[in-house]
C-alpha cells in the first residue's frame, strides 16, 4: 500500500517537473511547479518527515511559487526568446546530466554510515525520554531551548522591514490620497447644478441623434476631428464577421 | 525562571516596539523629538536594569550577565544616548532624519547588548547581525546624498562579506569542536592533544570577522568612506557602541573558548594591532575631511586597544576596557564639536573649515583642544590613562616590538591631532559657526568635562573594568 501511494506520488512528481520545462506557456509552468511541490510534500509525508511536508507546502507553495506566479504575470517577459537557444545548449546540458546521473548512481551504490559516526539519536530531540514526533522536538529546541534566538531573529527581521520603509518609502506631495470623511461630507449640489435650457438650444442634428454642439459624437463624420484618415476603418470592411 | 537575566534587553526591545508605533502614529513631520525622546528614555531605564540587574547564565547556555557583561552594556548604551542626543541638534530645516533613526539606534544598542552577554557562537552571530543591520540602514538614511547612500551600500556589501567569513568560522569550529557553546568549546581544545587544523582555522575566520567590525587593518577599508559618508550622529554612533560590542566578543571569544590556544591567537591579535596603529596614524596625515580624519584615528585607537588584547592577561583586559571607556567620552565629545560644524544651516566638514574657532567660539574650540590633547594620551586627560594601561599591560606581557609601533604610531598621531588644535586657533578666521543647538552643546560639554575630570573617575571605572575582566577570565 505504501509502495503504491509512493509511485504515485513519485510519477506525478516527475510528470509535472517535466511539465514545468516544457510548458509552452509560462503560468501553466508555475502551476506545474506548484503540483509538483504538493507531491514532494506527499513524499515527505510517506517518508515519515511530517514537518518537512509542512514547511514544503508553506513555504514553497504558499510564498515562493505565488511569488513566481506573480512575476511571470506582471513582468513583460519574452519567454519564447528565451528559448531560442534550446537546441544549441542542448548537448552540454545532456552531458552534465549525464555527469549528474552517473554521480548520482556511484553515491547511491556506495552509500554507507561512516563507523565513528554516533548513532542517531532516537526517541525524543532535547526531551528527557519520550519518543517525540518530529514537530514535537523542533518545536521544542526552537521555541523552549532557542527561544532567546528565536525572538531575536524576529527583532533582526523587524529592523530590515523598518530600513526597508524607511528607505524606499517616499512622501509623495503629489499623489492623490483617498480621504474618506471628506468623500463622504460632499453634497450633491456641491458638484452638480441644475439648468434650466429651452429646449434644442445649443444642439445639432447629427446622424438622426440630437447631440450637445462641439461633442465627440460630432467627429463621426470621417475625417473631420483631426484623425488620420488612414486610421478610420472603411465602412463595410470587416462587417461580415 | 532564568528570563529575567534579560529583563535589560526584553524592556529595550519591547520600548522600542511601542516607540515605532508611536511614531507611526505621531503626525508626519513632528516624529521624530517624541522618538528621540522616548529613546533615551527607555535607554535611561535600561541603564539602571543593567547596573541592578543579576548575574548568572541563563536560556540554555545562550547568555550570560557577569561583570564582564554589565561594563560593556553601559558602555553601548552611553554611545546610543549621545548619538540620539547628537542627532536631536543635527535636524534642522535643511537635515531631516526620519524618526526611525533613534529606534534604529536603539535596536542596534540591543544588539550590541546581546554580543556582550553572549555565551554561544549563534547568539554572537544573531546580535551581531541585529547591531549591523541596523547601521547599515542607518548609514543610508540621508538617501538623497550620493554619500550616504555610498556609505550604507559599501557597509552593506562589506559588511555582509565579513558576517559570511564570520559564519563559514563558526562552522568549522562547530564542525571541529562539536559544540557552539564557549565552555564546551574551551575543554575541547583542553582535552584534544593536537589541535585540528580546522579549528584553528575556524577560528581566524572568527577573528576576522570580528575584526572587520572593529575596523583593524587589514580589515578597515570600508572605514574612511562610510564614516564620511553617514550622517555625522550616526558615524559618531558607529565609532561608539557597535566597536564597543565587537570588542566584548574578541574579548570573550579570545579569553573563553580559545583561551587554552592564546599563543596561536596572540601573535595575529599582535600583527593586526600594530598594523592598525601604523595605518590609522599615517595615513591620517593627508586628510582634509575632518570626519574622515576621525575614521582613521579611530582604526588608529582599536589597534591600541587591540594591544590589550595581546597582552592576553587580566591587566590588559583592564586596560582595553579603561582605553574603550576614554575613547567613548573624547569621542563623543569631538563628534559632538563637528556636529556643531554649520553655517547658514548647512553642514561643514573641512578641516579648514574649523580655522579661528578659538576666536570665533571659544567654548567649541577649548572642547575640541581638549579632546585632541586627549587623543594623543597627554596626562592628566581620559586619554592619557587608557593608552598608559594598555601600555603597561604589553610591558609586562614582553611585547616590546608592539610597544615600540605604539610608541612611534602615538607620535605621529600627535602630528595630526595637533594640526587641528593648531588650525582652530592659529589660522586666520573662517567665518563663524551657527550657534549650536542645546543638545549639541550639552554633549561637547558634557564630555570635555568628563575629559578632563576624568581623574575623579578613574577610581571606579578601573575598579569595574577589574572586574569585569575577572569575570572573563576567572
Amino acid at each position: 500500500m505504501v509502495q503504491l501511494v509512493f509511485y504515485v506520488f513519485a510519477t506525478i512528481l516527475v510528470g509535472s517537473a517535466a511539465m514545468v520545462i516544457s510548458a509552452r506557456n509560462p503560468v501553466h509552468s508555475v502551476l506545474f511547479l506548484i503540483l509538483a511541490f504538493f507531491n514532494a510534500a506527499g513524499l515527505f509525508l510517506v517518508a515519515g518527515a511530517e514537518f518537512l511536508a509542512m514547511i514544503l507546502v508553506i513555504v514553497y507553495v504558499g510564498a515562493v511559487a505565488v511569488l513566481f506566479l506573480f512575476v511571470v504575470m506582471m513582468l513583460d517577459i519574452d519567454f519564447t526568446k528565451m528559448r531560442e537557444g534550446l537546441q544549441r545548449y542542448a548537448p552540454i546540458g545532456g552531458v552534465v546530466g549525464c555527469i549528474l546521473f552517473v554521480e548520482l548512481v556511484m553515491a547511491g551504490l556506495h552509500w554507507g554510515m561512516s563507523p565513528v559516526m554516533p548513532a542517531p539519536i532516537t526517541g525524543g530531540l532535547g526531551q528527557p525520554g519520550g519518543a517525540a514526533t518530529n514537530t514535537g522536538a523542533l518545536g521544542n529546541l526552537i521555541y523552549t531551548h532557542y527561544i532567546l534566538l528565536f525572538q531575536l531573529c524576529g527583532l533582526v527581521l523587524l529592523v530590515a522591514m523598518i530600513g526597508a520603509i524607511t528607505l524606499t518609502l517616499r512622501d509623495r506631495p503629489m499623489g492623490r490620497r483617498q480621504i474618506i470623511s471628506r468623500q463622504h461630507e460632499r453634497k450633491r449640489a456641491d458638484t452638480l447644478e441644475m439648468m434650466n435650457l429651452p429646449l434644442g438650444q445649443g444642439t445639432d442634428a447629427n446622424g438622426g441623434f440630437i447631440r450637445p454642439n462641439d461633442s465627440y459624437y460630432v467627429t463621426a463624420v470621417p475625417g473631420s476631428y483631426g484623425v488620420p484618415a488612414a486610421e478610420k476603418r472603411e465602412p463595410g470592411e470587416g462587417d461580415a464577421e | 525562571m532564568n528570563w529575567i537575566l534579560a529583563l535589560p534587553e526584553i524592556v529595550l526591545a519591547v520600548s522600542g516596539l511601542l516607540i515605532l508605533s508611536v511614531g507611526v502614529l505621531t503626525k508626519k513631520g513632528h516624529a521624530f523629538l517624541p522618538s528621540a525622546t522616548l529613546s533615551i528614555a527607555a535607554f535611561v531605564v535600561t541603564g539602571f536594569l543593567v547596573a541592578l540587574s543579576p548575574g548568572g547564565v541563563g536560556y540554555d547556555g545562550l547568555f550570560v550577565v557577569d561583570a564582564f557583561a554589565r561594563f560593556i552594556k553601559l558602555l553601548a548604551i552611553v554611545g546610543g544616548v549621545v548619538a540620539i542626543a547628537l542627532s536631536v541638534g543635527y535636524t534642522n530645516e535643511h537635515r531631516e532624519l526620519p524618526f526611525e533613526m533613534p529606534i534604529l539606534v536603539l535596536f542596534s544598542t540591543l544588539g550590541a547588548m546581546v554580543m556582550a552577554s553572549s555565551t554561544n557562537l549563534m547568539t554572537l552571530f544573531v546580535g551581531l547581525e541585529l547591531s549591523s543591520l541596523a547601521i547599515y540602514v542607518l548609514c543610508a538614511l540621508e538617501r538623497d546624498r550620493l554619500g550616504s547612500a555610498e556609505a550604507g551600500l559599501k557597509y552593506f556589501i562589506l559588511g555582509s562579506l565579513a558576517s559570511g567569513l564570520l559564519l563559514y568560522g563558526v562552522s568549522l569550529v562547530y564542525g571541529y569542536a562539536g559544540t557552539m557553546e564557549y565552555a564546551p568549546i574551551a575543554a575541547e581544545i583542553n582535552s584534544a592533544g593536537i589541535l585540528p587544523i580546522g579549528l584553528v582555522i575556524g577560528m581566524v575566520f572568527v577573528i576576522v570577522g570580528l575584526a572587520f567590525k572593529l575596523s583593524a587593518v587589514p580589515f578597515h577599508m570600508w572605514t574612511p568612506d562610510v564614516y564620511q559618508g553617514a550622517p555625522t550622529p550616526v558615524t559618531a554612533y558607529m565609532a561608539g557602541a557597535p566597536k564597543f560590542a565587537a570588542f566584548a566578543l574578541i574579548l570573550r571569544v579570545m579569553a573563553g573558548p580559545f583561551g587554552a590556544m592564546s599563543p596561536r591567537w596572540q601573535l595575529l591579535i599582535e600583527v593586526i594591532a600594530a598594523l592598525s596603529m601604523l595605518f590609522g596614524s599615517f595615513a591620517a596625515i593627508p586628510q582634509r575631511n575632518i570626519k574622515r580624519l576621525m575614521a582613521y584615528s579611530s582604526i588608529g585607537h582599536m589597534g591600541y586597544a587591540m594591544m590589550g588584547l595581546a597582552a592576553a592577561s587580566p591587566a590588559g583586559t583592564t586596560g582595553t576596557l579603561v582605553y574603550l571607556t576614554t575613547y567613548l567620552i573624547m569621542n563623543a565629545g569631538t563628534f559632538g564639536v563637528i556636529t556643531a560644524m554649520r553655517r547658514q544651516g548647512r553642514e561643514v566638514t573641512e578641516i579648514s573649515d574649523i580655522a579661528g574657532l578659538g576666536r570665533t567660539n571659544p567654548g567649541l574650540a577649548l572642547v575640541l583642544a581638549i579632546c585632541m590633547f586627549s587623543m594623543i594620551g597627554v596626562p592628566p586627560l581620559a586619554g592619557f590613562f587608557g593608552k598608559f594601561m594598555v601600555f603597561a599591560a604589553a610591558w609586562n606581557a614582553g611585547l616590546y616590538p608592539l610597544i615600540a609601533v605604539g610608541v612611534v604610531s602615538a607620535i605621529v598621531g600627535a602630528f595630526y591631532y595637533l594640526r587641528i588644535v593648531k588650525v582652530a586657533y592659529f589660522d586666520p578666521a573662517a567665518p563663524a559657526f551657527d550657534r549650536p543647538a542645546p543638545s549639541v552643546s550639552f554633549v561637547s560639554i558634557a564630555m570635555g568635562l568628563a575629559t578632563v575630570l576624568f581623574l575623579i573617575g578613574l577610581g571606579p571605572i578601573s575598579e569595574a573594568a577589574q572586574a569585569a575582566a575577572q569575570a572573563l577570565i576567572g
